[in-house]
């Protein structure tokens, strides 16, 4: 009587393993040359963290910080910050995890800035595409996780793969946001003066939108660097892994350590993105 | 402004039954009879809203035409519509010859971009852009070298007036050079049809008559064809050479100034006109005078003498073989130059005479008027004597055109 009748139940979690089944068989291919392809960029970005010295990084995101926030202490600040890293012994798994971050910055700006502008021209995109952003924002990641693991098999792509989709909403939406909250009167002058559509997006929407922007990449790295936990669980190694191995021997010093290195990377990445947004601004 | 051979000149734009309607479903007011309901009866049966009923009117090379209305009553509209800011649902706007509804996008972005170049209400200025790089943008647009338009932005600047500002951004100026920033914006392409919304209502009073009164000077300078839109009518008659007034999306009247306030379509031009002061709108040309006498400079001083007593003058203007002002005579010069001995009127008369144009208003002969004893000559610009105007004269034009 008060249970839901049978009769209406949707097997939508069959049809998604039949789907998921099909995806694998007549696809497999191409997301195998895919993920090698998105490991190959992510080993050469890694190597390149574990390549450069570490007092140059400590030495540049001093002087990068000290410029960007107008302060010599702030940069001294962020550089000691560094340095901590480094005396936790910890130096080359946080460059690990730098450099899976920066990876899945990149690819969510190469592929969000153009949605975000395609979706600002297009009211029925916008309304297609915002639902989706919700859904990625919302869905828990494991439930994603297991699809990426079957498709991209265990480590980082599965690992970049999953952060792309929970940190990529921020700068979609952002910049969707940004180039319509362009005042309509300075579009429509360069219009008048015959600007074609290109025109008026490079001359008068982007830059215009840009402080916009650059609030939806600092949200989208802050949201990155969230998922390197989670992601460490399908075997990307970082920052993320160190934590879980401590979690399951109960070590709750190193678990500290780990976890508080997590947090200097996102204070450093947070004030400097933050700061090059509002300097955007003024 | 009519031609010297009397035919009237081909005309630079011309609007066709121009129809605008806003909404979903326009082709169920179009193609049948509610187009030509009332604007709210439009709107309650198809939901749409009609901005522009069948507009059609011409305008010449180098005419200062003004559409002018209440707000809502479709002016942004119609001049949005003369180059596609927004699409007209019907109508044909020929430029030049060319129909501008059928152009396909490429041609039509050449259109606005050598054509017609227009100024906005809001200034729509970019803001992250300087003085100079705002100004250079049409030339910008058009792929000219950097040295050339900044060449052709900087001589705008200079033509309104903003020289040293090329480096400021837009949000470091007043309004008025705001405006003084888009106008130059616009003249930088050298366009032959400058299209102005509202270009002056932004911003406050004084600055408003200095920027009209800099804009007629320029026109006199630059003789460009100007759609000018505004809802001012003191504005619409101190600038227009014609003026159309609009009303619910339609043209009701089309004439010049003087014919607006001395013969309004209807009531509604007519309240309109009431509170337009005469002072404002008369002109030298239409209150001048022909003199009871006037004198030429080769004529004896005895033969004038005798003239101006007959007539009962005081005095007389004494003009030249080709009409032009020589001076003033009184009985007394007139003693004086047969006491000299002299065989005509080419001495001694008094050429401190104001002076004005038949296109000066009365409120601008004020000053003239009270500056001097003697009457106004009225001369054309190529200084040929028109007629008089006596301190008389203007009280009265004055107080009829009030008491109507
Ligand atoms: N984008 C639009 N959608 C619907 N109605 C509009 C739109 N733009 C203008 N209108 C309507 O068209 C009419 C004319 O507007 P407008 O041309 O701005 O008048 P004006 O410039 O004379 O003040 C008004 O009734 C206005 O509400
Ligand atoms: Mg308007």
């Amino acid at each position: 009587m008060t249970e839901f009748p049978k009769i209406f139940r949707i097997p939508l979690a069959d049809w998604i393993d039949v789907a998921m089944d099909w995806v694998l068989t007549a696809w497999g291919g191409f997301f195998d040359t895919v993920g090698d392809a998105i490991l190959k960029f992510l080993l050469q970005l890694e190597r390149f963290f574990l390549w450069v010295p570490w007092f140059v990084v400590v030495i540049f995101i001093g002087i990068l910080a000290w410029r960007l926030m107008g302060r010599w202490w702030h940069g001294i600040a962020m550089a000691g910050m560094l340095v901590l890293i480094g005396t936790f012994g910890y130096w080359d798994l946080a460059m690990m995890t730098l450099a899976l971050v920066t990876g899945a910055v990149i690819l969510s700006l190469v592929f969000g800035i153009p949605m975000g502008i395609a979706m600002a021209r297009s009211n029925l995109l916008e309304s297609i595409v915002k639902p989706i952003l919700d859904a990625m924002q919302t869905m828990p990641s494991f439930v994603y996780l297991i699809p990426a693991l079957m498709l991209f098999g265990l480590g980082k792509v599965p690992a970049l793969f999953s952060t792309i989709i929970y940190s990529m909403p921020p700068v979609i939406r952002l910049t969707n946001v940004g180039i319509r909250e362009v005042s309509k009167s300075v579009v429509e002058a360069a219009e008048a003066f015959g600007a074609n559509s290109w025109q008026i997006l490079f001359n008068v929407q982007l830059p215009l939108a840009q402080p916009s922007i650059m609030v939806g990449i600092n949200q989208t790295t802050m949201m990155a660097l969230a998922m390197v936990v989670v992601a460490s669980m399908i075997g990307a190694r970082g920052l993320g892994m160190e934590v879980l191995l401590a979690i399951n021997r109960i070590e709750v010093g190193r678990g500290f350590e780990a976890g508080l290195c997590i947090v200097i990377l996102a204070i450093i990445i947070d004030r400097i993105t933050h700061a090059l947004a509002s300097r955007q601004k003024k | 402004m009519p031609d010297d051979s009397g035919d009237t000149p081909e005309p630079c734009l011309e609007v066709r039954n121009v129809w605008k309607v806003f909404g979903e479903k326009t082709d169920s007011v179009m193609d049948s009879d509610l187009k030509n309901a009332s604007k709210e009866e439009i709107l309650e049966k198809s939901g749409c809203v009609l901005a522009l009923r069948n507009i059609s009117f011409k305008v010449t090379p180098g005419e200062f035409f003004v559409l002018m209305g209440l707000s809502g009553s479709g002016k942004s509209t119609l001049v949005r519509c003369l180059i596609r800011l927004i699409e007209p649902t019907a109508g044909e706007i020929l430029i030049k010859g060319e129909d501008v509804c059928r152009l396909e996008k490429k041609r039509l972005r050449r259109l606005r971009r050598t054509v017609t170049g227009m100024v906005f209400q809001q200034f729509g200025l970019f803001p992250h852009y300087t003085v100079l790089d705002n100004v250079a943008y049409g030339l910008k647009i058009r792929g000219i070298k950097k040295e050339d338009r900044y060449e052709a932005a900087l001589k705008a600047i200079e033509t309104v007036g903003l020289k040293g500002w090329e480096d400021s951004l837009p949000g470091a100026l007043s309004g008025g050079m705001q405006q003084r920033v888009g106008i130059a914006r616009s003249l930088a392409i050298n366009p032959e049809i400058l299209l102005m919304d509202e270009p002056f209502s932004g911003l406050d009073p004084l600055i408003r008559r200095e920027m009209q009164d800099e804009l007629v000077a320029l026109q006199d300078q630059l003789q460009k064809t100007i759609i000018f839109v505004t809802h001012d009518l003191h504005e619409a008659l101190k600038l227009g050479s014609r003026i159309a007034i609009m009303r619910n999306g339609e043209i009701i009247q089309v004439d010049a100034p003087e014919d607006v306030i001395s013969s309004p379509a209807d009531d509604y031009v007519q309240d309109f006109v009431q509170d337009a002061s005469p002072a404002k709108v008369l002109r030298a040309g239409t209150i001048m005078e022909t003199p009871v006498l006037l004198l030429y400079e080769w004529q004896g001083p005895k033969v004038a003498k005798t003239l101006l007593s007959k007539s009962d003058q005081e005095r007389a203007f004494v003009i030249t073989k080709d009409h032009r002002l020589k001076g003033l005579a009184t009985h007394e010069i007139l003693e004086a130059l047969i006491a000299d001995g002299a065989k005509d009127l080419r001495n001694r008369l008094i050429e401190d005479v104001p002076r004005c144009t038949p296109e000066m208003t009365v409120e601008e002969l004020f000053p003239l008027a009270t500056s001097s004893p003697y009457p106004i000559a009225v001369l054309d610009e190529k200084g040929k004597f028109l007629g008089d105007i006596r301190n008389r004269t203007i009280i009265n034009s004055m107080i009829q055109d009030t008491g109507k």
